[in-house]
């Protein structure tokens, strides 16, 4: 097994395989009913990022900024974030504002649960104030991913408290698709579960059309839950923690009494079998019939299709628990991922391929902190038939001349990114036959013939 | 539940009030969710399309990871622009300082693509630490022997219109360091045009038809070699809302150089800035090929617009863009469908501007500075709007209302400057409204929303 993960040789970043850390932050907020995300910095952080979403999800996406200038750079941020409180208790009402920082603000040492407190004191008493939740994303610090794990854990440290205890379960479902989080929420009432998931922009960022403007989209994870989490039983955390920190799952287990279950993304056979597993461990129900037809369709195709699948080789690229759960995915039928490789840098990846590389007794090249030159230049070498991940690895495909078959996030330049279903049986299922597909569709149109059969 | 906040009371007006001052030109309110960028954009957006040049972002990788190919800016030929170069600043570099990262990725990277010149643009976070960008630039120009320019665009310093000045100064200190063996003297710069979708070529052809040289095009399909000639051009053609007056005026003051503001939108403004551009010159074989081209040009286009008139006659328009400048073509453009604009307002537009734009509109137009999504909205279902004229942060809004859309900012793949350019938006905006979706969307249909 070729494990590499030395530090890149170079040091510019080309064409970047990750995203800063308060984007991540605010897709978070945007799972929460009611709830407006404010950046606390300069306006172009929360233009860029709202564009970045956009283009995405294809929702109108409103992020407030604090606006800084050159005076709130040198006096510090206080005045801006208190107005910029205000102004947005106006204009939304929102049941809650999720104050993200960024590196400018980071860096000039702004404390902002300090300056919400003294918000908060000099209101008037009866004032009816929204919940605000500050979290630290300074952009020089991980990636986006790393904003939206800390934004999750910010909220559920502002919310939880010792409350009695009830069957609920809280599901972590990690960046995944509106259509997954659809998903999710479907099966787990399939198991009969009482849950929450957070975050839920499964109607948010991906909803229908509007009678009148709303100025916060309906759906999402409600306060009123979020304030029941201490009394929750059981959580379940989708994809891994680095190594040295404590999700917001790992805090809730800490602190209180509930029962805490991970496991990868649930993309492909074994996966979902394990997180079927969990589901049926805590609801002590087998799965639901449908389930079962659905699994085994999936198997049955894999049989169908495995003489196109056998030994192609496939360039995995996005989010390291995508990549560790699609390269997993691909293995179980036969493709090969040559390369999987991330941006982030924290060997998330590396620990999961590791497990794949010794089950499958595969050379397997992992790469971390890496951008799309290098994504490119190693894939030259490696002639694989497809890449798989988002929009962004479009470029790279275009010039090896080989398809991409997209995933994750963001996907740029197709309709419907946010409703490509990943996980579970079924998600695997739609998954399998895209994947399949383009490989058959490449060689009859390659093949001199023309079959008009497969 | 306020649609307008108390700070923005004087960035909002309707046609026929009284008391019409725009109090435009200033910082957005904090918390409103304004459709402004920062001044690194206003520098990332002017400098972007120039396609031989390295464009290094020194800060944190969002900066960098926003922008990598986002525009239509095409290019003729090298396509480095196209490509997003960051130093990925991490922690231990904003407390030491990012100097030395910097210099080593700029080596690197002018190693690796031996780009004509390097643009460095500054971010929020190399404001505030301090690293000396100029220095570094120096001494990479010095080794390399390339121009390598500092862009002072760290977001907070100002607005998206400070960031096209830094731009302009940027450019500035390239002009002049070429000579050309041959000055023409029907010469021209086409400054403010960024070859979206091509149209730079669009405009270009145009002059060369009327038998005018273009000496750079900046910065559409921009080439270093030609900016650094652009001082023997005899005008400088000015055309959007200033992001790129700056450096005509520079040029004017150092080489004595005028310069004209035109428009490329819509038939009459793209007429008119051929007509300029010839009375300046005042040949008599220029002015006679102009004459030509106005009409064959006119004369086609028009037939297009007579064809689609009767279907367009009385819709109702919101227009919603960066600079004023393209508000007052679009407004005339669409009245010659037989369209009314109800609502128009930009993000940075000035004082006369907005005066100007009062000037045109009809009584009861909204106009707006600075806007936000939670406005735009409000006015668009008011004013019971056919068609959104705007960039991409805007078309969700509309599509959820039902309205439908026309992207008129950089991420679009279709021209829309010039003669063709004005065909290609007659017909998209007849495509956008005629559509037969938004019948789906009526409220009294049943399953929409509101419905039965």
């Amino acid at each position: 097994m070729k494990m590499q993960t030395t530090a890149p040789s170079h040091t510019a970043t080309s064409n970047p395989c990750k995203l800063c850390s308060p984007l991540g932050a605010c897709l978070v907020f945007k799972g929460i009913k009611g709830a407006l995300p404010l950046l606390h910095g300069s306006q172009g952080c929360a233009t860029y990022i709202r564009r970045y979403l956009i283009s995405h999800y294809k929702e109108p996406i409103d992020i407030a900024s604090s606006n800084f200038t050159e005076t709130t750079t040198v006096f510090g941020g206080k005045n801006n974030l208190t107005n910029a409180l205000k102004n947005i208790c106006t204009q939304y009402t929102p049941e809650l504002i999720g104050v993200a920082t960024t590196c400018l603000s980071e860096t000039i040492g702004d404390d902002v649960p300090q300056y919400l407190r003294e918000f908060k004191s000099e209101q008037e008493p009866n004032a009816r104030l929204p919940h605000i939740v500050p979290v630290s994303t300074p952009s020089y610090q991980g990636t986006h991913m790393d904003g939206f794990h800390a934004a999750i854990k910010s909220l559920v440290t502002y919310f939880a408290a010792p409350l009695p205890r009830t069957q609920r379960v809280v599901l972590f479902p990690n960046m995944v698709s509106s259509a997954d989080i659809r998903y999710l929420k479907e099966l787990l009432a399939d198991f009969a579960l009482d849950h929450i998931i957070l975050p839920d922009y499964s109607c948010t960022l991906d909803g229908g059309p509007w009678d009148g403007y709303q100025k916060i989209p309906s759906g999402g994870t409600s306060v009123e839950d979020l304030a029941k989490l201490g009394g929750f039983a059981f959580a379940i955390e989708l994809g891994r923690s680095p190594a040295g920190q404590e999700s917001a799952s790992a805090y809730l287990e800490h602190k209180f009494t509930l029962k805490r279950y991970t496991t990868g993304l649930p993309i492909g056979i074994q996966a979902t079998d394990e997180f079927m597993q969990i589901l049926e461990t805590i609801s002590r129900q087998s799965p639901p019939q449908a389930i079962r037809e659905e699994r085994g369709r999936l198997l049955d195709a894999y049989a169908d299709a495995h003489k196109y699948c056998f030994e192609k080789k496939a360039v995995v690229f996005g989010e390291a628990d995508m990549v560790a759960a699609m390269a997993g995915f691909l293995l179980e039928t036969g493709i090969i991922p040559v390369l999987c490789a991330t941006g982030s840098h924290n060997g998330i990846l590396k620990a999961e391929l590791e497990k794949l590389s010794c089950q499958s007794g595969r050379s397997l090249e992992v790469r971390e902190g890496v951008d799309f030159e290098e994504i490119h230049d190693i894939s030259r070498k490696l002639k694989p038939d497809f890449m798989l991940g988002n929009s962004k690895g479009y470029s790279i495909a275009r010039k090896l001349g080989i398809p991409l078959v997209r995933v994750g996030f963001p996907i740029h330049d197709r309709i419907g990114g946010q409703r490509i279903l990943h996980l579970g049986y079924r998600g695997t299922q739609q998954l399998f036959d895209r994947i399949v597909n383009t490989i058959i569709e490449n060689t009859q149109a390659q093949s001199p013939v023309g079959y008009t059969y497969m | 539940m306020g649609t307008i906040l108390k700070e923005r009371k004087q960035q909002v007006f309707r046609k026929g009030e009284d008391g019409f001052a725009m109090a435009c030109e200033r910082n957005s309110a904090a918390g409103s969710v304004s459709q402004r960028a920062c001044v690194f954009c206003g520098s990332r957006v002017v400098l972007y399309p120039i396609a031989d040049a390295l464009h290094l972002v020194h800060g944190p990788v969002g900066c960098a990871a926003y922008t990598w190919d986002i525009r239509g800016a095409l290019s003729s030929g090298p396509e480095l622009h196209r490509m997003s170069f960051s130093t990925d600043l991490q922690e231990r570099d904003v407390i030491y300082g990012g100097e030395k990262k910097l210099y080593h990725a700029l080596c690197e990277l002018i190693d690796a693509h031996s780009p004509k010149a390097a643009f460095v643009y500054a971010t929020c976070i190399t404001g505030i630490i301090g690293d000396d960008i100029d220095a570094v630039c120096r001494r990479v120009e010095a080794e390399k022997s390339i121009p390598v320019l500092a862009v002072h665009s760290a977001g907070f310093n100002g607005t998206k219109r400070d960031g096209y000045r830094a731009a302009c100064e940027a450019i500035f200190k390239l002009v002049g360091t070429r000579s050309i063996p041959e000055v023409y003297p029907y010469s021209i710069n086409i400054l403010g045009d960024f070859n979206i979708a091509g149209e730079t070529w669009i405009i270009r052809e145009y002059y060369k038809q009327m038998g005018v040289e273009v000496i750079a095009t900046i910065t559409g399909d921009g080439r270093i070699d030609d900016i650094k000639q652009a001082h023997t051009a005899s005008l400088n053609v000015v055309q959007c809302s200033g992001s790129m007056l700056h450096l005509a005026k520079l040029m004017e003051a150092k080489y004595n150089i005028p310069f004209i503001r035109v428009s490329y939108i819509g038939i009459e403004d793209t007429s008119e800035a051929l007509w300029e551009v010839a009375r300046f010159f005042k040949d008599e074989k220029i002015i006679e090929r102009t004459q030509r081209l106005v009409a064959e040009a006119t004369h086609k286009s028009m037939s297009l617009v007579n064809s689609y008139r009767p279907h367009l006659t009385g819709k109702r328009a919101a227009v919603y863009v960066g600079g004023a400048f393209k508000a007052f073509s679009l407004i005339k453009a669409l009245r010659l469908l037989g369209m009314e604009v109800v609502v128009v307002g930009s993000q940075t537009g000035r004082a006369d501007d907005y005066k100007r734009l009062r000037s045109m509109c009809d009584e009861g137009t909204v106009i707006l500075d600075d806007s936000n999504p939670v406005e735009l909205a409000a006015f668009s279902l008011e004013k019971k709007v056919d068609i959104f004229i705007g960039g991409v942060k805007e078309r969700p809004l509309a599509y959820k209302l039902g309205i439908a859309f026309c992207d008129h900012n950089h991420e679009r793949k279709t021209a829309l400057a010039g003669y063709e350019g004005m065909e290609n938006f007659i017909k998209e905006v007849y495509a956008s409204i005629m559509s037969p979706v938004w019948r789906l969307f009526r409220r009294d249909y049943a399953g929409a929303p509101g419905g039965r």
